[in-house]
């Protein structure tokens, strides 16, 4: 299970709204090298792992890219949250307004919507392993 | 070090854990994969205890960060959901 501490693993102090910042970093959210992929593939890839090392490391990282999660969450909220309506105009972040508001959902952005086909779980550690470490060459 | 301006104590000592905190999940991830390393063990010890002291001393005067400090039997509030959540930016 998990325990939740309310705070950030850094802190996020943003005043100044910026939507057009907002969309790229949207994808470290829920892109395919975002934190939603990571922490999901190793908290999947961990159960058929045959070694008890790599058990305990792969539910430690995934609980820790929760937490990077959590702060590129904040990173998207705050520089949306006082948005004017002609900034949301001028930006192109009226399309994703559409749908969303300033609710935070995890998309790329492309606009593609998060999707579990960004990683694998293949219950073979090698295989896993080469694929963390494609994942990781891109999204530290 | 990061930022060491600090504009009152609940910023400061919220830094503290956090500083604390991240030497004790870096050092938990060496040591999955290093379980014999005795050295490290001492090394995640110590900051561990003034961690688990950091986190306590901050709750006490500033609202639980877990729910093992969110007892109301003192302040009798649940500042637990009515607390600053950490999104809102400032010193949360």
């Amino acid at each position: 299970m998990w325990n939740y501490e309310k705070r950030l693993e850094f802190p996020v102090n943003i005043t100044t709204p910026n939507a057009r910042l907002a969309q790229a970093v949207i994808s470290q959210y829920g892109g395919p090298d975002g934190e939603m992929g990571a922490s999901m593939r190793y908290l999947s890839q961990r159960y058929a792992c045959p070694y008890r090392e790599v058990s305990a490391i792969l539910t430690d990282i995934g609980t820790e890219e929760l937490a990077h999660l959590e702060m590129v969450a904040t990173i998207v909220h705050q520089l949306t949250k006082d948005l004017s309506m002609e900034e949301i105009e001028e930006s192109g972040f009226a399309n994703y307004y559409v749908d969303h508001t300033i609710g935070v959902w995890p998309q790329a952005a492309s606009g593609f919507p998060f999707s579990a086909s960004q990683f694998q779980s293949t219950g073979d550690i090698i295989t896993d392993l080469m694929e963390d470490m494609a994942a990781d060459a891109t999204s530290i | 070090m990061m930022n060491t301006h600090f504009d009152n104590e609940k910023e400061k000592m919220l830094h503290d854990v956090n500083v604390l905190s991240f030497v004790v999940t870096e050092m938990s991830l060496y040591l999955d994969t290093h379980p014999d390393d005795r050295n490290a063990m001492e090394y995640f010890n110590h900051y561990n205890r003034m961690s688990n002291q950091a986190k306590k001393e901050y709750c006490a005067k500033y609202g639980p960060l877990t729910l093992s400090c969110a007892d109301t039997s003192e302040c009798g509030d649940w500042k637990w959901a009515l607390g600053p959540m950490p999104w809102e930016g400032g010193c949360n």
